[in-house]
């Protein structure tokens, strides 16, 4: 999986999963927590499908919500786990 | 506690209500006062009262007159204080034709106006009327433990303690509030003067209004203050623990003895329900009737704690078990008693709840509702305390371990693992001295979950004409008070008020026709809560500590020193599965969600999808709360659009029998006899 193939992959997630809309309402760079929409159990459903979709699974000390807190930094994290 | 209707003229000309309307409005309140019904009709006024008698069981029948038949009243709730009023109003030379504490209200209206409700210790919505004077008064308690719905409009104000008996009236529009929806999406109710209902407002809590011949006025008698804008508790923790101990014994003697029936008690297992059943125990003649939910699910459970103090007690103890599907099956009944909707399923428990109440026989019960308010006993509180600590220096990641204290889940995940769970409170951290600090990642998160799934209409609405928030009117004084005194008065206006003493408080008690009692929302409790220093409440992250030293040698120590275990009941999984009721997927239909307007067909249905595939994955997920609430708050708010918007008719109520029914319609106005 690339790049790109990735972040059409978590904006179909999130669309489907948190906003419950059409993908164009997903803004790659804006906070997840921020919106509200995503909270302690929303976390975890989004690191396990990431975890799920790179065939992964993460470090405790990756953990952090720099990492996952919008779209552009979990392309960011992901980029050494993608071919 | 009762329920009460009224219409009256205000503008020049018309008639007044039909007796068959006030028939018809009244009977709509039955579940509130199924023992009597009363009606009363002048030239300007039409006034119905649905009776249950807890005090003065002979002569208490409403609408009651005062002895010189100047002011009608219909009254709903009690007033714990009347020997004392009557015995003042005695002194000053007031006459009384009865022995009750209606008939107290009503003359010390005459003998001091609008400050009597200063001086009254009750719970209460009322509606005085002058035939002479043409003056109609209506007023509130301090907290709203009573409720009081009113509508303005083709010259006349209605009045009623629910929504459905306005809308009994042809003359009531029948719509959505958008504002009061979008509250209610954010702090789980509307805030008063708002409804989810467009042209039906709600009397503000601690409040009183006039209408006088075309004119009206508006009063506050109460309203929460704290240090500076009161005077500050200057002596020891020591002796504020003793006068606490005072106040609570002589607030639970006044509610157990002001009836003239038994008085039961709820028992939820945690400190504030057992330190009230104690206390009511000790002030009962006969032996406590105690009542107690269990849940199937052993995560909401606490049944044994229930029984260490039932068996302490020795009273006689009550039990509802409660599953999913009793939850689910009684929902709708629920909602149409909530009248708004709830982005929780608690409500459903606390009505089995009071049903099993009134099967036992008995008509009224003491709770501990109001002490986590009073003395800051939620997760909120401490919660922003952490955050404020945090925010002096947001850099630190040793501050913010701190959260691990008051959510013992966090303290299991290993290392920087807690970071994740830590930025959910990080958000926001920069507003940290400003007013609604402490509720804000609650409110964001809470709207935020249900908004995205906001109908686009609707969100464009809201987007042009945003609904009032609690911040716009703040007391003047408010930033001058200690940090946690202004998130108490946020906890008291926003949650309290709108969402636990009414979704979940009153409508659930009266439903079944039982009266909650409430110590501590006592008026001689709630001034010395709120003179104490923040310390004496919340003592580090200890919440409710002086409340502790209070319960002392009077309850167990178990249950003084347990962890505090909010109040829940399972949501959303109760309505998927495959033993759901029907009536989800028909609420739930893209035709049912597109003709209420709020939300969006498409996203309720992802939502639905979702919600289901849960309950059927064996790996047994729970949902998240944002989906709990979001799926909860739909689904409710379809259930009260279709009972009472969606249909063409309100539902009809068997012809009530009036064992008080006087006409003055057609007789020349002044003072009468009073029957």
């Amino acid at each position: 999986m690339d790049a790109d193939a990735l972040r059409a992959e978590l904006r179909s997630f999130i669309a489907a999963n948190f906003l419950f809309a059409d993908e164009a309402t997903v803004v790659d760079s804006a906070s997840l927590l921020a919106s509200g929409v995503i909270d302690s159990t929303g976390a975890m459903e989004l690191i396990s499908h990431l975890e799920g979709l790179l065939g992964a699974a993460f470090a405790d000390e990756d953990l952090v919500a720099d990492h996952f807190d919008s779209v552009d930094r979990m392309i960011a994290f992901s980029a050494p786990y993608l071919q | 506690m009762c329920g009460f209707v009224g219409k009256a003229r205000i503008g020049a000309g018309g008639s007044p209500p039909s007796p068959e309307l006030l028939a018809r409005m009244v009977g709509t309140l039955r579940h509130r006062g199924p023992e009597g019904f009363g009606r009363y009709r002048d030239h300007r006024i039409g006034l119905a009262h649905a009776r249950l008698a807890l005090v003065d069981l002979s002569s208490g029948d409403q609408p009651l007159a005062d002895p010189d038949g100047e002011w009608w009243i219909v009254f709903n709730g009690e007033l714990f204080n009347h020997h004392q009023l009557r015995r003042e109003l005695r002194a000053a030379g007031w006459r009384f034709a009865t022995t009750s504490d209606t008939e107290v209200v009503v003359q010390s209206f005459r003998a001091w106006g609008t400050d009597c409700f200063r001086r009254f210790n009750g719970q209460w919505a009322m509606a005085l009327w002058n035939r002479a004077e043409e003056r109609l008064v209506l007023s509130r308690d301090p907290v709203g433990i009573c409720p009081l719905y009113v509508h303005e409009g083709h010259g006349s104000v209605t009045f009623a303690s629910e929504v459905k008996a306005l809308l009994a009236d042809p003359d009531v529009p029948r719509g959505i509030d958008p504002h009061g929806i979008d509250q209610t999406c954010t702090y789980w109710g509307a805030l008063a003067p708002t409804t989810p209902f467009a042209g039906i407002s709600e009397l503000p809590p601690g409040t009183w209004r006039e209408y006088r011949r075309g004119s009206r006025s508006d009063g506050v008698h109460w309203a929460p203050a704290f240090p500076p804008s009161v005077p500050s508790w200057t002596g020891s923790l020591e002796t504020a623990t003793e006068e606490l101990r005072h106040r609570l014994t002589a607030a639970s003697e006044l509610r157990i003895t002001s009836a003239d029936v038994p008085v039961g008690a709820y028992l939820s297992g945690g400190l504030d329900s057992s330190l009230i059943a104690m206390l009511g125990h000790r002030a009962s003649r006969g032996r406590l009737q105690t009542f107690s939910l269990r849940f199937a699910d052993a995560e909401f459970d606490e049944g044994g704690f229930q029984h260490r103090l039932a068996s302490m007690l020795d009273s006689a103890h009550h039990e509802v078990v409660v599953d999913r599907q009793d939850i689910a099956e009684v929902f709708p009944e629920v909602v149409r008693h909530t009248e708004r909707p709830v982005l929780r399923t608690a409500a459903a428990p606390m009505f089995l709840l009071s049903r099993e109440v009134r099967r036992a026989g008995i008509k009224a019960v003491l709770t501990g509702e109001g002490a986590d308010e009073m003395l800051a006993g939620y997760d909120l509180f401490r919660e922003a305390r952490i955050r404020a600590f945090w925010a002096r220096r947001p850099g630190s990641t040793v501050r913010p371990l701190l959260f691990d204290r008051i959510y013992p889940y966090l303290a299991g995940l290993s290392g920087r693992a807690k970071g994740m769970a830590q930025s959910f409170w990080k958000v926001g951290l920069d507003l940290a001295g400003q007013p609604g600090f402490s509720h804000d990642p609650r409110w964001r998160s809470t709207r935020a979950a249900l908004s995205r799934c906001y109908a686009p209409g609707f969100a464009e609405h809201l987007a042009t004409s945003p609904a009032p928030g609690p911040l716009g009117r703040l007391p003047a004084d408010f930033s001058s008070w200690e940090p946690l005194a202004q998130a108490q008065f946020l906890e008291i206006t926003t949650l309290l008020s709108p969402y636990l003493l009414s979704s979940q408080g009153d409508r659930q008690l009266l439903g079944n026709g039982v009266e909650g009692r409430f110590p501590f929302l006592d008026p001689d409790v709630m001034a010395l809560c709120h003179t104490l220093p923040p310390s004496f409440k919340l003592r580090g992250l200890d919440e409710k500590h002086i409340l502790k030293r209070v319960g002392r040698g009077l309850v167990p120590d178990e249950i003084l020193t347990r962890t505090k275990q909010p109040y829940r009941s399972p949501d959303a999984v109760c309505f998927v599965g495959p033993a759901a009721p029907s009536y989800v997927a028909e609420m739930l239909s893209v035709d049912a969600v597109a003709a209420a307007g709020v939300f969006e067909p498409a996203a309720v249905g992802a939502l639905h999808v979702k919600m289901r595939a849960l309950a059927a994955d064996e790996r047994g997920g729970t949902p998240s709360n944002a989906d709990n609430m979001a799926f909860t708050g739909i689904l409710s708010t379809q259930l009260m659009f279709h009972e009472f918007l969606a249909g063409p008719v309100p539902r009809t109520a068997p012809e009530p029998a009036f064992s008080v029914d006087v006409d003055h319609s057609t007789t020349t106005p002044g003072p009468t006899n009073g029957r």
